[in-house]
């Protein structure tokens, strides 16, 4: 039998030995990648002269980014260098890939030259379950974004960002406003949330942007941004994909800020200490107006500085495991 | 095998050493307590000597033995991250633990303390000195060597009223 994402990245011993989705993975683990990113938040504080720690010395570090990044791709590079691993940068646009190459074949060469951990983002769904289910024992796999599937270590930055400063996730109702439907990052913050307890999640959007399976997931979803921002802790907002959509499937710039845009007096509507998160690229004047996106409630550019700790927490548990 | 030291009583004993110290010291020094014994001690010592502030270190990340037990080996600092609260740069700082063992705490520990800078001076206080070193490092000031069969761990408690208490474990 196959086994699926979230069979194939835990060992026998039910520890974490890969980190492709967040869909199945329990509470426990969850808990224990975001305990263990408080400790690496340390190790980026000013105080601290020298930011970089030995744990993954001698490791080296395969960045894959058949897709297009800068934050996650940085910060992924960052934190594998904070960890004193040797991280290798492909260049997808002009390697062998381009010439023809399959993935696995790349891989395997990748391997050959003493690979510990690969960092994957495809545009494919599942790419990295399957090269994780190809890799020898020894080697581990980071899902870095999959098509539209999962985005594991956003899910888990962002769970870090709500719990330091909401703390309880049995108590706070998250709106997830914009284009769910193309979004990784939904999806692996509505199964996050979903297990560790959160009582309420909504989502907020026309309907050509969200999942047809959504209530099967316990999601609320309003067709009115008002209604759904009502008395929420969290507000998460999200870029339009363009790049996976067709020609008219969602209104213009202008015409979506109008109906969906994240503005002041909008979040008004949510509870007054509520906060704001964003994935990024940040499309201003689109999904968010500039005065929320730099206004006090923003917590976006937290987001990125907590995402470096998390990779390290999550490189340092699949290596040891 | 002898009983166990009375922790109270090795507490008073350090605490003595040091307060000497204080005494006939002109420059000040600062304390840093290994995470979480040691910082419990570390808390406790700088009540006692009046001394507004102590350091806390974690070694997780400079311990030895991650290659073969991964961030489990992180667990004995129960989440407390380093804390040092004064400037490391030129400092004469005393390292705090509960009980010296092997030295590859102190090891680690020496190495999580200069990433924050270069102390003037380091020495080590230990509660208890179990003797089974695998490292050249010993402390300036200690309560007492103990006793301990080898395939027992020795763990420090904290009461609620602060009273320190050692409990063995099994390995």
């Amino acid at each position: 039998m196959t086994k699926t994402a979230s069979q194939l990245q835990l060992n026998e011993q039910g520890e974490l030995t890969h980190l492709l989705t967040l869909e199945g993975l329990s509470k426990e683990h969850i808990f224990h990648i975001l305990d263990t990113a408080k400790q690496f938040v340390a190790v980026g504080e000013s105080d601290r002269e020298v930011k970089k720690v030995p744990l993954l010395r001698g490791k080296n570090v395969f960045n894959l980014f058949f897709e297009n990044s800068t934050r996650t791709r940085t910060t992924f590079e960052l934190a594998a260098k904070r960890l004193s691993a040797d991280v290798v940068n492909l260049d997808i646009q002009t390697s062998s890939t381009a010439k023809g190459e399959t993935l696995l074949d790349t891989i395997d060469n990748l391997v050959a030259m003493q690979a510990d951990i690969f960092v994957v983002r495809h545009k494919t769904t599942g790419a990295a379950v399957e090269v994780a289910a190809h890799l020898p024992p020894h080697v581990h796999v980071i899902n870095a974004g999959d098509g539209t599937n999962q985005h594991p270590t956003q899910g888990l930055l962002d769970m870090y960002t709500m719990r330091h400063f909401k703390q309880d996730f049995t108590k706070i109702k998250v709106a997830i406003i914009g284009d769910i439907v193309h979004s990784r990052v939904a999806k692996s913050n509505i199964h996050a949330l979903t297990t560790l307890g959160c009582p309420e999640i909504r989502a907020i959007g026309p309907e050509s942007l969200l999942p047809k399976d959504l209530n099967m997931m316990g999601v609320k979803i309003y067709n009115n941004i008002e209604e759904g921002l009502k008395d929420v802790d969290v507000v998460m907002t999200l870029r339009i994909q363009k790049e996976r959509m067709e020609a008219g499937q969602v209104p213009e710039g202008d015409e979506f800020f109008k109906q969906w845009g994240l503005t002041p007096e909008r979040l008004k509507l949510a509870k007054p200490d509520a906060i704001v998160m964003h994935p990024g690229p940040m499309n201003r004047g689109v999904e968010i107006d500039s005065e929320v996106a730099d206004g006090p409630q923003a917590v976006i550019l937290k987001q990125v500085t907590f995402g470096i700790a998390v990779r390290m927490a999550v490189m340092s548990i699949v290596a040891g495991n | 095998m002898a009983s166990l030291p009375l922790a109270e009583d090795l507490y008073q004993a350090l605490l003595k050493q040091l307060q000497n110290l204080k005494g006939a010291q002109s420059t000040s020094f600062q304390l840093a307590g290994l995470a979480s014994g040691g910082a419990w001690v570390a808390e406790r010592l700088a009540k006692d000597l009046g001394l507004p502030a102590y350091g806390v270190i974690n070694v997780s990340f400079h311990r030895d033995d991650y290659a073969e037990k991964g961030v489990k080996a992180f667990n004995s600092a129960e989440g407390m991250s380093t804390k040092l609260p004064f400037d490391v740069e030129g400092a004469h700082i005393i390292l705090v633990d509960d009980v010296l063992d092997t030295g590859r705490t102190v090891r680690a520990a020496l190495n999580e303390l200069f990433d924050y800078g270069r102390p003037a001076k380091v020495e080590l206080a230990v509660l208890a000195d179990r003797h089974r070193r695998q490292l050249p490092v010993d402390a300036t000031f200690k309560g007492a060597k103990v006793n301990v069969a080898d395939d027992q761990i020795l763990v420090l408690d904290q009461a609620d009223d602060g009273q320190f208490l050692f409990m063995t474990e099994n390995k």
